[in-house]
């Protein structure tokens, strides 16, 4: 009712519970005990897999090159550390299901020897080209959430003419305070980043927004990017889904995405604020994307922090270093508890999308039962996209995708407010996202359709042309047959 | 001789005739009902049988005529009964429609004689194989038509679900709230 009165430069959203207070005020741990074996996917981006290089039994250094990035769009993978070459199998992934994916296992040595790479002299002398190249090399994605390859993001920037960097420092997921961590202790490095990549794009300036809930990480930044002016640091308000990218540039340059379009079509970049750390790590240090900061909290840990951890280490043993109470224990979560994806186990690696590990206890999570829809339209005020939830619900209810299409389920982002703050506790996310696989499962069955039709169009023309064929040779035999009975006819004329 | 003038004759009749049913299926063409012709262009098209008429065609002639239901075709899926309905105006129930899990044929290794009798009936030859060499089916063309198990002589070919990948996991329907 009194939407009216709201901020008009940002749509919908909630505000709920933080639970940031219990990692936000202590340092990073860089002290977990290096694992006896590290579990390192070769899928740990969006597009392609990378394709292993090494072998069986192999020495490999830390931060050596695993496995190459294949086609435009992926990501290589390197060592964590320094060990053998234990296995390439199938092992459970960071997934809902779990499922296998293809692993590349070592087994450490606890020497931690680095891998010999060239450190430039002048990393913020590089060409732009030079700055991409070394980004892809070392494998860096949008740690985010997204784990878009970075490098093709840089190399989209260059070819468009960007004018703004956006650098999303939002971390507006409950609990999670990695960004954060980050933010206070290493803002050198992310500015440095934030350089490199305006560089890398040829743009001219780039703006940093950061929740108003992290006054201490806004002032590290501040105080970093003054001799800058270039970058700008500014506050936006707490409210969820404000690290959702377009909510976070309509918030801060009043431009708004197209709705099929993508960021750089109105000029803009967005990247992640850990992405810029790994930026900076990868061109000034040369050092490829081998760790990252994971916050682990929850009700069932008891020692909340957040963790830097090598890429492949199994959440397990993370969990066991901050103290997880395993009988406490009711719900595994990697990312934020709005977006992120639950875990049906704890032996399943680390991976560069992991911002988080959420062990929820039985008092942070509850099971609630689920009512009708009583058409209250919570849902609607809610969606920061300005979708109508309860309806896409009811058609997907009735299996009606088409008509849930045509109301714009493609624009869902799952951010998950409707659900939240539904009355009747109606799982509309989930609807979502089940709309959304099926959706996708339909058009791999037409593609599937296509070439059944196609196979079986053919198989009759093959059979066609094979019995056209075998009456063509009956033919010739009779004939050949008939010629040959006339010249015995003929024969025996002339003999008689 | 006459051979020789019998071998002309016939080559000419023949000629002649055909000629003649050639310019007869031009000019004489029976018009089909177009919209026999849409249901066919939307249907799966590899003449599998599971509906229970002999193909495709047949069973678009029944679901235009009404003597058989849009959703006569097991391969086809919710996908089609959705665009069967809206196609021909008919109200479906879409939420009672449960798609069957999909299934593949595959060859058990142990028993098959390569005899290929199955990659013969197969309508999209998803099987490969040689005479006594154990065949194979290919998981990606294989459209669930049973018709391999039924020609099978050692019944190694059985039917099972579709591994399913990290790829294609999907989540499932939530359940439905009491009403």
């Amino acid at each position: 009712m009194f939407a009216f009165l709201e901020n008009p430069k940002f749509r919908g959203g909630i505000h709920a519970e933080e639970h940031k207070a219990e990692t936000c005020d202590k340092p990073i741990a860089t002290n977990l005990p290096l694992p006896k074996k590290l579990y390192i996917p070769v899928q740990q981006h969006v597009g392609k897999p990378a394709e292993p290089i090494v072998k069986v039994g192999e020495h490999v250094l830390k931060g050596q090159l695993l496995a190459y990035s294949q086609g435009t769009i992926s990501a290589p993978v390197h060592a964590p550390s320094s060990g053998v070459i234990l296995d390439v199998q199938d092992f459970p992934a960071p997934h809902p299901s779990a499922l296998p994916i293809r692993t590349i296992v070592i087994e450490t040595d606890g020497e931690e020897k680095w891998f010999k790479y060239a450190i430039p002299e002048k990393p913020f002398e590089l060409d732009p080209e030079e700055i991409c190249l070394r980004v892809g090399g070392a494998g860096v994605v949008g740690l985010g959430g997204a784990v878009f390859p970075s490098a093709v993001k840089l190399n989209l920037g260059r070819k468009n003419q960007i004018h703004t960097l956006l650098i999303n420092a939002g971390e507006c997921e409950p609990y999670l305070t990695c960004d954060d961590l980050l933010m206070q202790e290493r803002a050198v490095e992310i500015v440095g980043g934030i350089r490199l990549m305006l560089r890398g794009m040829n743009a001219p300036k780039a703006i940093v927004g950061i929740e108003d809930n992290k006054p201490k990480a806004f002032k590290a930044m501040q105080a970093a990017s003054t001799e800058f002016q270039q970058i700008s640091v500014v506050q936006v308000p707490t409210r969820y889904p404000m690290g959702w990218d377009r909510q976070m540039l309509r918030y801060l340059t009043g431009n708004e995405i197209p709705a099929d379009g993508r960021a750089t079509d109105i000029g803009v970049v967005i990247h992640n604020v850990a992405t810029t750390y790994a930026v900076y790590q990868a061109v000034c240090l040369s050092k490829p994307l081998i760790s990252r900061v994971v916050t682990v909290s929850g009700g069932a840990v008891s020692k909340p922090q957040n963790v830097e951890v090598p890429i492949g280490t199994l959440m397990s043993e993370v969990l066991a270093f901050c103290g997880v109470e395993n009988e406490k224990l009711a719900r595994l979560i990697m990312g934020g508890p709005m977006m992120g994806e639950v875990l049906p186990h704890a032996d399943v690696p680390v991976v560069k999308a992991s911002s988080g590990i959420l062990a929820l206890s039985h008092e942070d999570i509850f099971e609630p039962e689920v009512k009708p829809c009583i058409r209250c339209s919570s849902c609607v005020t809610a969606c920061p996209v300005g979708l109508l939830p309860l309806e896409m619900a009811s058609r997907i209810k009735a299996n009606k995708l088409d008509a849930a299409v045509d109301l714009g389920l493609k624009d869902c982002i799952s951010c998950g407010s409707c659900s939240y703050v539904c009355p009747s506790n109606i799982p509309l996310v989930h609807y979502f996202k089940f709309a959304s696989g099926e959706l996708f499962s339909r058009q791999q069955r037409e593609h599937k359709a296509e070439q059944t039709k196609r196979l079986a169009e053919n198989r009759t023309q093959r059979m066609e042309r094979i019995k056209a064929e075998a009456e063509e040779d009956a033919r010739r035999v009779m004939e050949a047959r008939a010629a040959r009975q006339a010249a015995e006819a003929k024969a025996q004329e002339e003999n008689a | 001789m006459y051979v020789f003038s019998a071998i002309i004759i016939l080559t000419l009749l023949g000629l002649a005739l055909g000629l003649s049913l050639g310019i007869a299926a031009k000019y004489l063409k029976v018009e089909s009902d177009p919209l026999i012709e849409r249901v066919e262009a939307l249907m799966p098209g590899s003449q599998c049988g599971q509906c229970g008429f002999p193909g495709c065609r047949p069973a678009a002639e029944a679901v235009v005529s009404g003597a058989a239901p849009v959703t006569l075709c097991p391969p086809g899926g919710s996908a089609l009964v959705e665009q069967l309905a809206k196609l021909l105006g008919v109200d479906v129930d879409l939420s009672q429609t449960e798609d069957a899990e999909p299934m593949v044929a595959r060859v058990s290794e142990d028993t098959c004689t390569g005899c290929t009798r199955c990659f013969k009936v197969c309508p999209t030859d998803a099987i490969v194989g040689a005479p006594k060499q154990i065949h194979a089916v290919v998981a990606d063309a294989c459209i669930g038509c049973k018709k391999c198990v039924a020609v099978c002589p050692t019944e190694c070919l059985q039917m099972h679900p579709i591994d399913v990948t990290l790829r294609d996991w999907r989540w499932h329907k939530p359940q439905l709230a009491a009403a």
